[in-house]
């Protein structure tokens, strides 16, 4: 019952963002404001994140291909398809849900409980538009680029640990990447990486919405924001693969 | 103007508005008053569209807002300007960015021309130019209500909102918040709507003042009559203030010539000062010493 009440009111949220702005100009402003913050402000756990997956399974699959009938070249195929696939949308979005999600319940949260939405709401702002709407905007601009990025990183991270561990040579793991490879994979991750955009900033921003009470309940709907959007997105994941692969 | 008829508001089974009616005028501090849970707060809420009324009407000059459409209501919120109790102000912001705010919004002004706005408002609310720059944080709460007055007047609203405007304020920077709303107020010729509990407050600039009792309004009058009023629900309530419990016992003193022997001279001048009155017959208003002529009351 609870989860049918919550999907009302985030229908209703969502249909409320969509109207006239009052100034075009600060909306953009607010826009861009929000992709420096998700955007530039996530780009250096992303970074350290995507490196670090892709070497630790370069590692752990070279660890596991014992066999000397299996090339070598299979380990940076291996490597590509998981990070294209799974490590670099799904592990990133995970971090980013305690990242970016608690950010935006948490400062939501605080300008509801200490009356600077009810502000904007006398002056005649329409809140929903102007805090709600370009939060999930820049999330989806941001979140996709950072996805891209990780994937990058994640590969070249493989690369490097292969290479320092004395796992594959550097030309031998650049010959893997390009065999047998399917674009498909990566219009499949940045699909995913969309949905989980989505998932990442309009869940937490509707608990950071809707919050009543004081500082406790603040913590609290940060917490149920970065529970709830994490278990949507693991759902939406699995949705995804079953459907598109 | 603004008229409110018969309004109610109810939560679930709880009524909290009961019917209330009553009329605030331009160019007037009009001060609702009342105990806590008394539904003070959820008349200002519904009067400022932030709570919807279960029946009544809130009239802004003639034109009922609760049964406008968003549009209209957005008409009307843009003459609006309210003083939270917190201030809510934003806290990523600058001072200068917070009272700008509206302007960036609303105006298309030039950015010369709104810091010059923006520095005529903080300047009417008596705040030095080194506080411009900072955050809210970094500044004083009776700092951070003058800021927020500043915001809620820096397009010239026609109605002013205050809630709670002394809460958390030191008894003289409440009075200088105060004395600020009521000059303001006369200035500008709006519609001042208060919420407070704070009797010095009400003694200071209550022009009317609407006593709010269990979601009914109670009683009405101004600041004098408050005073003589025989309302025993609204002595009990302003009993807890010492100041009007001393004021009520000047005019019992009055009435019956009799002066407690237990009341300290301070306190007879001091509110003889605040009422203008020769209430103990000594022939001066306030400390003898001063010499003030006597009042004609």
């Amino acid at each position: 019952m609870k989860i049918l009440r919550e999907l009302g009111e985030f229908i209703k949220m969502a249909g409320g963002m969509f109207r006239k702005p009052e100034n075009s100009k600060m909306y953009w402003k607010q826009f861009m404001l929000q992709c420096n913050d998700i955007g530039i402000g996530s780009l250096g756990i992303i970074c350290i994140i995507s490196v670090f997956i892709g070497a630790v399974s370069t590692l752990q699959t070279a660890y596991q291909l014992v066999s000397p009938i299996i090339p070598k070249t299979t380990i940076a195929q291996i490597v590509r398809d998981t990070v294209i696939l799974e490590f670099a949308p799904t592990l990133s979005c995970i971090v980013l849900c305690g990242v970016v999600g608690s950010k935006i319940a948490s400062e939501l949260g605080n300008m509801r409980v200490s009356e600077q939405i009810d502000a904007l709401e006398i002056m005649g702002i329409n809140t929903k538009g102007y805090l709600v709407l370009p939060k999930i905007l820049a999330g989806l601009v941001t979140i996709p680029l950072l996805i891209m990025l990780a994937m990058v990183l994640g590969i070249w991270g493989g690369r490097l640990a292969g290479t320092a561990a004395g796992i594959i040579d550097p030309s031998i793991f650049d010959t893997g990447l390009v065999m047998a490879f399917k674009a498909y994979n990566v219009y499949f991750a940045l699909i995913k990486s969309f949905v989980f955009a989505f998932i990442i900033t309009a869940v937490p921003a509707f608990y950071g919405y809707n919050v009543k009470g004081g500082a406790l309940e603040i913590g609290h709907s940060s917490t149920r924001a970065v529970v709830v959007s994490c278990v949507l997105l693991l759902l939406a994941d699995y949705i995804l693969s079953a459907l598109l692969l | 103007m603004i008229e409110i008829k018969n309004l109610k508001k109810s939560f679930d089974d709880k009524a909290v508005l009961k019917g209330v009616d009553v009329i605030f005028d331009d160019g007037k501090c009009n001060l609702i008053i009342g105990s806590s849970g008394s539904g003070k707060t959820v008349l200002m809420k519904c009067m400022v569209g932030l709570i919807k009324p279960t029946s009544g009407q809130v009239l802004y000059d003639g034109e009922d807002f609760v049964n406008m459409n968003d549009i209209e209501q957005k008409a009307i919120r843009e003459k609006i300007g309210m003083l939270f109790q917190g201030g809510a102000l934003f806290d990523s912001q600058t001072v200068e960015q917070n009272v700008m705010f509206p302007l960036d919004m609303f105006t298309g002004d030039k950015y010369s021309k709104k810091k010059e706005r923006v520095k005529q408002v903080l300047e009417r609310v008596q705040l030095k130019e080194d506080a411009y720059r900072k955050f809210p944080s970094e500044i004083s709460g009776g700092m951070q209500k003058r800021v927020a007055l500043a915001r809620a007047i820096v397009l010239n609203p026609k109605y002013l909102f205050c809630d709670e405007p002394n809460s958390g304020l030191d008894p003289q920077t409440s009075m200088v918040i105060d004395k600020l709303i009521q000059e303001i107020t006369q200035e500008y010729n709006i519609t001042t709507i208060i919420n407070t509990h704070d009797m010095n407050s009400v003694m200071e600039i209550g022009d009317h003042i609407t006593y709010m009792h269990q979601g009914e309004k109670e009683w009405e009058g101004n600041n004098k009559e408050i005073i003589l009023s025989e309302n025993q629900k609204l002595n009990d309530f302003i009993f807890a203030s010492e100041f009007l419990k001393d004021a009520k016992r000047m005019r019992t003193i009055q009435e019956t010539g009799e002066i407690p022997k237990d009341m300290p001279a301070g306190v007879k001048d001091a509110i003889e000062e605040k009422l203008n009155v020769d209430l103990d017959g000594d022939g001066h208003i306030g400390n003898p010493s001063k010499n003030n002529p006597p009042s004609k009351e």
